[in-house]
């Protein structure tokens, strides 16, 4: 037994050194994190905080007026151009110099005062459906605003029914509030995976493996050493990730570290798992590399990372239960924006202790397997 | 007369080169992974798997009174697609399903509600799950929607009561039914160009460095520039059936709208592959190591087409910083085009700007990478 924990320390010894001798490699498990979650932090976001709009406004009233003083002083929406007619409008759009059309029609200012409803245009860029629907909605809303406001400062009683709503968790509906604690999971799977993958692979490439099968060492123990290393690895760099979330975007955790942690430890051993079982299939680095790649792609893409699971068809959505990202992701959703506890993670908890308690074994008896 | 015959003798080992590298790129089950299996792995996952329409969202509804009005109001609920209608009998059961996520959202209908629309100053109280801001900001502009369409309906059918001021009549241009798959697919092809261009080539290339496979045709008579090409070859051919299979897949399988002409669609995948591939070849002769070279490119080329091209993420939303580093990765260039050709037609406003630098880009590249090649020879 003791011999045994004897021989894996040793391994890990070995295995650290590999990593962190050049300092090349040493620099690649560092660097690389810390400037993917603070571009990514940037980049990936659905909020928009720039509306370049196009302007028809045919009433040219004094109300039209305070309603476009209101879009721009928005701070979202920048007028770029100011038109009589909408078929104008088209070009600004066509080019992309627009994402919205906004016209006004000839009678808004009178239908307002007459109390009907006066009806305004918001045209959008549909090449993506997204942004689209989002410039639409905050265009929407300010329109609601003014004009409940209009009606108001003139004693007029406002619309019957008012909505309130309102956004848990994330009150000003953030991206980044959600992206960020998803980026953990996602760039220390990509990184872990990929290093346990290529280390065997080198090392089967330049036949050192071989040698390792030779010594008294025991697949498990191989398994062993090559898992906790990689593990190691992606914890730092989690905490990497943890410290530019929190120091640089300020973004709130609601719950424990101690939890968050649990949650990394679980889910970083079902990746390490998988990367391990890749490269027991594997001939060469090149395979590795690649067989890793098209596995992980759609583990990043069915994770709830970039469009929410729900949305999917029910047989992709049933492929997500073995994907150990949408559990990480859950993780640290709940654990950053809710405040969750043990127990209401224990479902995601115990399905990466399953993914884990699967590929591990496998992949131990594979090594075995390959050596017979 | 001799110029003559070395220009045919060049033709000939350029000829036997390509043929030679096709063979090695068909046979490698590596190529024919990424060449092959990656482009429609991509467009099954992109077109079934990745959607931002936001359908079927599952909302309890409060009913706190259950008046005429209260049923007339969450009627939109219960009969629009948008929503799938549970009705909870208290806030706090409707509140521990929101945290269960076994509910997206919460409209609660206060007591009282009846007599305080007749009195014109009623209230609906809508709350979402924030942890998706985009998906939640999308219900909250569906739920006002379905709430404001009931009102607008008493108020067509004579009722008394006041409309909302100004209506908004929102429409879509180029993606009329509003599917974000009309978007997602189209831009997935500058993700399979990327991974046959760049990624592939840089992998085979630094495999053929490390080994030193590569230097033993130096020796030959074989000229650098000749050399390249015979690489190149079986890469772009690898990347156009990638191209058609993405084309033929979006059109037949997802039925997204090609209104521009696929010949300039072409012409531009051409461009940009040429620039992957230029990239994957100078990454390949610099680092010279298969690992190395494999997470340049992918911090490089791939997250880059993903992130900071414009294909999921809009560019205009990123900070001044981040949109002048998207300017330097070749993807956002494409991207523009690829959803311009696709969706909007053959405007040249755009086509050429962004086309004339990915030209720029290619010849910049290529010419490097023969420099590269060069050197290793003196």
């Amino acid at each position: 037994m003791i011999e045994s924990l004897l021989r894996i320390l040793a391994l890990m010894r070995k295995e650290m050194l590999a990593m962190f001798k050049d300092p090349k490699s040493r620099v690649s498990l560092i660097l690389p994190p810390i400037l993917q979650c603070l571009i990514f932090g940037y980049a990936a976001t659905y909020d928009l905080n720039n509306v370049p709009y196009a302007l028809v406004d045919h009433d040219r009233s004094a109300v039209s007026q305070a309603l476009v003083a209101r879009l721009d002083g928005s701070g979202i929406f920048t007028r770029v151009a100011t038109l009589d007619q909408a078929a104008q409008a088209a070009a600004y759009v066509d080019d992309r110099r627009a994402v919205l059309i906004i016209v006004i029609d000839r009678d808004f200012q009178r239908n307002l005062l007459a109390g009907a409803p006066a009806p305004v245009q918001v045209i959008a860029d549909g090449r993506n459906s997204n942004t689209a629907g989002t410039a639409q909605s905050y265009g929407n809303a300010i329109l609601t605003a003014f004009g409940e406001e209009w009606r108001l400062a003139r004693g007029l009683p406002g619309a019957a029914i008012r909505v309130t709503t309102r956004a848990w968790y994330n009150p000003s509906l953030e991206t980044r509030w959600n992206m960020i604690p998803s980026l953990i999971g996602t760039i220390t799977m990509m990184m872990t995976m990929m290093l346990t993958a290529m280390s065997v692979a080198r090392e089967r490439e330049e036949g050192t493996f071989d040698q390792l099968l030779v010594t008294p060492f025991r697949p498990s123990e191989v398994m062993i050493g090559k898992a906790v290393p990689s593990m190691l690895v992606g914890l730092t760099q989690s905490t990497l990730i943890f410290l530019v979330a929190k120091f640089w975007f300020q973004i709130p955790i609601a719950g424990s570290y101690a939890i968050l942690y649990l949650g990394l430890i679980l889910f970083l051993s079902a990746a390490v798992g998988i990367g391990l079982f890749l490269s027991s299939i594997v001939a060469n680095m090149q395979q590795a590399m690649i067989i890793t790649f098209v596995v992980l792609m759609p583990f990043m893409l069915l994770s709830g990372l970039t469009a929410p699971i729900s949305n999917m068809p029910a047989a992709l959505q049933t492929f997500t239960l073995i994907n150990p990202l949408r559990y990480a992701i859950s993780i640290t959703h709940q654990v950053y924006l809710e405040g969750a506890g043990l127990v209401q993670l224990a479902p995601e908890m115990l399905a990466l202790v399953a993914i884990a308690a699967v590929t591990l074994p496998f992949s131990a008896w594979m090594f075995r397997h390959r050596l017979g | 007369m001799s110029g003559m015959s070395s220009m045919s003798a060049s033709i000939r080992r350029i000829v036997a080169l390509i043929r030679k590298e096709t063979l090695q790129v068909f046979r490698d089950p590596s190529s024919i992974a990424v060449g092959i299996v990656m482009p429609i792995l991509l467009l099954v996952l992109f077109g079934y798997g990745l959607s931002f329409d936001v359908k079927n969202v599952p909302v309890a509804l409060v009913m706190e009174e259950s008046s005429a009005d209260a049923m007339g109001a969450v009627s939109g609920f219960k009969l629009s697609d948008y929503f799938d209608a549970t009705p909870v009998k208290t806030m706090a059961e409707a509140e521990r399903l929101l945290l269960a996520r076994q509910v997206n959202a919460i409209v609660r209908i206060p007591p009282d509600f009846a007599r305080r629309v007749e009195l014109g100053d009623a209230e609906i109280q809508v709350v979402v799950h924030g942890t998706d801001a985009n998906t939640a900001r999308i219900s909250l502009g569906y739920a006002q929607g379905a709430i404001g369409t009931w009102l607008a309906r008493e108020v067509a059918r004579g009722r008394p009561l006041l409309n909302a001021p100004i209506v908004a009549e929102n429409r879509l241009w180029f993606n009329e039914t509003n599917e974000s798959t009309h978007f997602l697919v189209p831009g997935l092809i500058v993700l399979v160009m990327t991974l046959i261009g760049a990624l592939l080539t840089s992998l085979v290339m630094a495999r053929e460095w490390e080994r030193g496979t590569f230097e033993a045709l130096f020796v030959t008579p074989v000229h650098s520039g000749e050399l390249l090409l015979g690489k190149i070859v079986p890469y772009f051919a690898l990347g156009m059936i990638g191209l058609a299979l993405s084309i033929l897949g979006s059109k037949l399988l997802f039925g997204v709208p090609l209104r521009g002409s696929i010949p300039i669609l072409v012409v531009v995948s051409m461009l940009y592959l040429l620039v992957a591939l230029g990239i994957g070849l100078v990454i390949s002769s610099v680092t010279k190591s298969q690992f190395v070279a494999s997470q340049i490119t992918l911090v490089v080329t791939f997250l880059p087409a993903i992130m900071l091209s414009g294909f999921m993420f809009d560019l205009r939303s990123m900070p001044l910083a981040i949109q002048i580093v998207t300017y330097i990765f070749p993807a956002r260039y494409f991207v523009s085009v690829l959803q311009t050709l696709f969706l909007a037609g053959d405007i040249w406003s755009v086509i050429l700007p962004n086309a004339l630098v990915l030209a720029l880009m290619a010849f910049l590249l290529m010419g490097l990478s023969t420099v590269l090649t060069r050197k290793r020879i003196g």
